[in-house]
């Protein structure tokens, strides 16, 4: 590889972890913003122009908070928790194809960090490690209501992500091919995912909820029974690596789903538009369309989360094995039913 | 057994049809009562950039009030403080000398007269106890302190401005 390439490749990780953690920290600003506009209030508006410098005024506070550690705890795994859980949300990124290349001189620019012909396997790998996040913490904290919250947690992100692995077969079906990148070019003028896969889609946005841990299954940091769930032991900066982590799994299950159902970084009408506006910024455009459907479903989290309660335990392991899974069961026996048949 | 008041009604509990076990339109309607509140313009008041206005049988700080003529029209008569079901109201009457027919309305009045705030609780039976329409109350909130001694409000705070000042 040459020395450019490798300057290209290192820029773009860097650009986009930049931009993950921007749009992390300006997630827990939309967040509250979106909550005061659901309930007819204002919502921050005190720090900067429209409270815009809010998220600084919260990291600052995280960062200058007493940092306690619990006197039992186990030192090198409480800290080793948050660090986990951020890591695991941080490196997802690495599989999601932006835009398409873009093309200056000679050189070609890919919008896509690596594509590896994997890709999907890597993001459900890389989710399912921070499962130990959320475990190592809640169990080194040695606390009894931690512990409780962490082994919740764990089983609700097991058991959710079979449903996620078996909507996602279907799909693959369809596809044929596991990498990011062909999956989003294969969407190219209209053939998106989400008309040939309604029901796939609506499993994994219900999993995908269930994986970033957002409301209406948001059970592992549930105030009322547990005390907090995993992270009541938690405080300053290494609680706010979880909560930022939660927002960043957000921004990362976002353009998952963009990706895979709703055709990425096209849009309609996008070949008259790169034979007229040139081959850097064509696809710039379709990384900011790509961006706009990001935060649509970034908008959507948190609109449901202001409108459905949090389930039950139970209730959210019935949904998860006895309505979940034989859906995606029987989604997957009639996509190929009509793949055999229709096509 | 008869119903006394005929209003008894029998209510069944009607099982759930396919779509409401479906769970997903319920939902979707869910989602878009939150969305029209989306768009609602906020009721929000930025309390301390812009004030309520109360409204207008609010009763918050007592005053007691002067007369067109700028003399005040409490005569001591000690009703207010007999009415008042929290005791707060203490007075100490005293009689007119010459020379301050400007200040008091009649030949009695109240030297001292103190309202414990803490006690008060701005039930109004001190305002309709008056026979003299003296007293009123028709102020702000009353303001926060520290010690207990600063919520016995004597004169100084009570009485209105003078009118030509």
């Amino acid at each position: 590889m040459e020395l450019a390439d490798i300057a290209i490749k290192f820029g773009l990780i860097v650009v986009i972890f930049a931009i993950s953690l921007v749009v992390a920290m300006y997630s827990t600003y939309a967040e509250r913003k979106i909550a005061a506009f659901f309930q007819d209030r204002v919502g921050p508006n005190r720090a900067g122009p429209f409270g815009m410098l809010q998220p600084l005024a919260d990291g600052a506070k995280m960062f200058m908070k007493e940092e306690i550690i619990p006197t039992n705890a186990t030192p090198f795994l409480f800290i080793v928790g948050p660090s986990l859980a951020i890591l695991t949300a941080c490196i997802g990124s690495a599989v999601i194809p932006w835009g398409q290349n873009i093309t200056v001189g000679d050189k070609v620019i890919p919008l896509q960090v690596t594509d590896i012909n994997v890709g999907i396997l890597y993001i459900f790998g890389v989710v399912s490690l921070g499962v130990y996040g959320v475990m190592i913490g809640g169990w080194a904290s040695n606390n009894k209501y931690s512990l409780l919250g962490a082994i919740r947690a764990a089983s609700q992100n097991i058991s959710y992500e079979i449903s996620m692995g078996l909507s996602i077969i279907a799909l693959l079906m369809v596809t044929g091919t596991l990498s990011l990148g062909e999956i989003a070019q294969q969407q190219h003028g209209w053939h998106w995912n989400v008309l040939y896969q309604p029901v796939g889609f609506l499993l994994f946005l219900i999993c995908a909820f269930a994986e970033t841990n957002r409301t209406p299954f948001d059970l592992p940091e549930c105030e009322t029974e547990l005390v907090g769930g995993y992270h009541t032991e938690y405080s300053s900066m290494k609680l706010g690596f979880y909560l930022f982590a939660e927002y960043i799994n957000m921004f990362i299950s976002s353009a998952v789903m963009a990706t895979l159902y709703w055709g990425g970084y096209n849009y309609p009408g996008m070949d008259w538009v790169a034979a007229h506006v040139g081959p850097v910024v064509g696809p710039l455009i379709g990384t900011a369309v790509m961006f706009a459907k990001v935060f649509a479903f970034i908008f959507f989290f948190m609109w449901v989360r202001w409108t459905i309660p949090r389930f039950r335990y139970d209730q959210l392991m019935d949904l998860g094995w006895k309505v979940l899974i034989p859906l995606a069961i029987a989604n997957i026996v009639i996509t190929g039913i009509f793949i055999t048949f229709f096509s | 057994m008869e119903s006394l008041s005929n209003k008894k009604k029998q209510l069944t509990i009607k099982p759930l049809n396919f779509w409401e076990r479906a769970y997903l339109p319920a939902i979707v309607q869910g989602l878009s009562i939150t969305m029209k509140h989306f768009f609602r313009k906020p009721v929000t008041i930025a309390y301390p950039d812009e004030k309520r206005e109360f409204s207008e049988n609010f009763r918050g700080m007592h005053s007691l009030k002067r007369d067109e003529n700028g003399k005040e029209r409490c005569t001591a008569c000690g009703l207010c403080a007999l009415s008042c079901p929290a005791e707060a109201i203490t007075m100490t009457a005293a009689e007119r000398q010459k020379g301050e027919e400007h200040l008091y309305r009649e030949e009695k009045y109240a030297a001292v007269y103190e309202i414990n705030m803490l006690r008060c609780i701005f039930c109004g039976l001190c305002e309709e106890a008056c026979p003299k329409e003296a007293i009123y109350l028709d102020g702000d909130i009353v303001p926060s302190d520290y010690l207990r001694k600063d919520f016995i409000y004597g004169k100084d705070k009570l009485v209105e401005a003078p009118l030509n000042q």
